[in-house]
């Protein structure tokens, strides 16, 4: 199977989705002439021309708009924000317009468009450029939120929810755009709503999405060397969540880390570990853990960037005390 | 009121058009070197993230701040190192800030987008395009709020002039009449995007008109024009509360960032080449040497001079210490002291 990284996986969906359905654009900054801020839409304008890859001014709620009355009459628009903190400029047009559209007008207006794009910290981007927003996005009723985590997810996901009829959102990661992964050259889709059991193991389950899933991995693979089995249950969907892929998981292994990128209150893992009290309560050997950004902005400085961020120590550890192993 | 008229108190006050010109070109060129060094820091791993040179647009911030007095406010973008230290932030203190280190201005916790001092009244880099221009006009609102006679200058790039913010923020200023000067520096590109792919008018100032706004077009190559266009502005905002719109034109002689190509597919070498011509520095430089204002060999002096002054903001952020890991917690709230 060829190895692409997860940049090109997307490049591949788009360029697919976009010959098989002429009712499919790309539109956002720098898409075009530029081939993306991170060139993920690479060689698309030559193929597609300007009606289909369209280079916006700075102009992310004026732009999220156009998507949404061009899906409320038949286009099928893919809506690139350079990154997702430039997308709360445009959030009324997601929550307010896109992902109601289809409730308030009765059932007479569904809204089939994505909105994609890189979330989550870098490198030292300080703190009004490095937020991970799954939470937000994932609470709103009428969205559905992807977060794929290696190439293969992410042209599958992606194809996915060009395809869907229904606002998804698509959370890709800046850090994770140049990983590489198999992709096969067939065609193939990932449906929405199904999570995917990345590593088995039976003495603790780590729950995961996006460029966590990486983290995840690296745990597994560092713990397997000390004898201790890791479930990873890599989300793919956030919304709808695949809860039976989690109490599985957990009804197995009878102890749980929740791991996630954006902070701890009101956070994705809030959710995770309700749905594991409710149907898991009885299995539980521990207390689940959740690993997590910390409870503040994130600062510019290299230290203090690392200590703030969720990462494979924590995620270790996390692990180690859910398993009452001393570290 | 009478007191406000023409008090402007800036640098030229009593002073002799060549010391006035000399403190240009020295602002200019400490601008530009300590730059130069920041670039060399950032290809060292010393600096991180995303890292925005101003080299090319001295003039604009340098002739803009130049007539401000100590008590008005400046806010801009996150290309935002040389305005910082035309205003007077300590270019230790700025280095520091790159290096995220605890002496840094913003306590290592910003970075380069993120400059902020309220010792000079500067408000801050900002990384969200457009997202400080409603902050400006707010600030001028407090101005007037208080029946002071201040102003600030609100900085942006020309692609900011497209987003909503700046459009809102323009007619709450019209309508209420604030002391906001509004600069677009036009550099012609918005990262790859050419302004004419952007805009659907060409003389951005023109969008003044829209909102009853006095505006004006500004060679901002020409550190002298920058100051009068400034100054009439600074009488509009100081004697009348009435906001302006000046679109200074210009060119960033960099790329985008420091992750960005100089040239590409969306501006070509050759017309890099042409506006190197037109560097702001060597155009104060000509007038005043024309004017017999200053020689080569005082010149020559001023670079030495400015050479120590920049190693000094190296050194200095050099052994400044990282912040301490407690730092993380820090300043997420302040404790309320009021009320
Ligand atoms: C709301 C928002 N959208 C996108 C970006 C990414 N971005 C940063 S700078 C920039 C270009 C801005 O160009 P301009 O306003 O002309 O200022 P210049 O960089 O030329 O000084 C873009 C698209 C951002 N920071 N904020
Ligand atoms: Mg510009």
């Amino acid at each position: 199977m060829p190895l692409i990284t997860y940049r090109d996986a997307l490049n591949q969906a788009l360029r697919e989705e976009m010959h098989k359905d002429d009712r499919v654009f790309l539109m956002g900054e720098e898409v075009g002439v530029y081939n993306g801020a991170y060139k993920v839409s690479k060689g698309l304008l030559e193929e597609f021309g300007e009606m289909r890859v369209v280079d916006t001014p700075i102009t992310e709620l004026g732009f999220a708009g156009v998507g949404v009355g061009a899906a409320m009459v038949g286009l099928r628009p893919v809506v690139e924000f350079m990154t997702w903190n430039f997308a709360l400029l445009a959030l009324d047009q997601v929550v307010n317009a896109a992902a109601k559209m289809l409730y308030m007008s009765g059932g007479q207006y569904n809204m089939p468009i994505v909105f994609r794009g890189p979330n989550g910290a870098a490198l030292q981007l300080s703190a009004q450029h490095s937020q991970a927003w799954e939470s937000w996005l994932a609470h709103i009723p009428g969205l559905k939120v992807v977060a794929p985590g290696t190439p293969y997810d992410a042209k599958g996901l992606l194809k996915s929810a060009i395809r869907d009829d229904n606002p998804v959102i698509v959370l890709e990661g800046e850090m994770l755009y140049n990983l590489k992964g198999e992709v096969p050259d067939e065609e193939y889709l990932i449906p929405l709503g199904k999570a995917e059991l990345k590593r088995e193991g039976d003495h603790c389950s780590i729950i995961t999405s996006g460029k966590m899933v990486l983290v995840a991995m690296q745990a597994a693979d560092t713990l397997a060397k000390e004898g201790i089995k890791i479930d990873v249950v890599d989300l793919r969907t956030i919304r709808p969540m695949d809860v039976e892929a989690i109490t599985t998981s957990v009804k197995k292994t009878n102890r749980a880390v929740v791991l996630e990128e954006g902070w701890e209150v009101c956070g994705i893992g809030s959710q995770i570990v309700d749905y594991i009290q409710r149907d898991c309560f009885d299995h539980l050997d521990s207390p689940v853990i959740r690993v997590h950004q910390a409870d503040t902005p994130m600062p510019y400085a290299k230290a203090l960037e690392k200590s703030a961020k969720p990462d494979l120590a924590k995620t270790i550890a996390a692990v180690k005390k859910v398993m009452y192993i001393e570290a | 009121m009478a007191a406000k008229k023409k008090d402007a108190g800036s640098v030229e006050a009593g002073k002799s058009n060549a010391a006035l010109h000399t403190e240009l070109l020295h602002s200019m060129i400490l601008q530009r070197r300590f730059e130069e060094k920041v670039a060399e820091a950032y290809a060292l791993g010393k600096i991180g993230g995303f890292c925005h040179l101003y080299i090319g647009q001295e003039a604009v911030g340098t002739g803009c701040i130049s007539m401000l007095r100590d008590d008005d406010y400046v806010i801009t973008t996150y290309r935002d190192h040389g305005q910082a230290i035309a205003r007077g932030v300590s270019p230790r203190s700025v280095m520091a800030e790159l290096f995220g280190r605890v002496d840094g201005c913003s306590k290592g916790k910003g970075g380069s987008m993120h400059i902020f001092d309220r010792n000079v009244n500067f408000l801050g880099g900002h990384g969200i395009v457009g997202g400080h221009v409603p902050m400006a006009t707010g600030v001028a609102f407090a101005i007037k709020y208080r029946g002071g006679n201040q102003a600030i200058v609100c900085f942006m790039g020309e692609a900011a002039v497209n987003n909503g913010a700046f459009h809102e923020s323009l007619n709450m200023a019209g309508l209420w009449k604030l002391p906001v000067i509004y600069v677009i520096e036009n550099n012609k590109y918005g990262m790859g995007t050419a302004v004419e792919r952007a805009s659907s008018i060409k003389d951005m100032y023109k969008r003044g008109d829209t909102y009853s706004i006095a505006n004006a077009e500004v060679d901002g190559q020409d550190v002298l024009a920058v100051r009068d266009a400034m100054s009439a502005a600074l009488e509009r905002a100081r004697d009348d509360y009435q906001p302006t719109l000046l679109e200074i034109r210009t060119y960033r002689f960099m790329g985008h960032s420091m992750s960005d190509a100089v040239s590409g597919t969306y501006r070509t070498k050759a017309e890099l080449e042409e506006y190197l011509k037109r560097d702001p520095i060597n155009i104060l430089e000509a007038k005043m040497k024309a004017a017999g204002e200053i020689t080569g060999a005082q010149i020559a002096d001023m670079e030495k001079e400015i050479g120590v002054v920049v190693q000094d903001a190296w050194d200095f952020a050099d052994a400044s210490p990282e912040p301490p890991l407690e730092a993380l917690y820090e300043d997420v709230l302040v404790e309320t002291t009021s009320g």
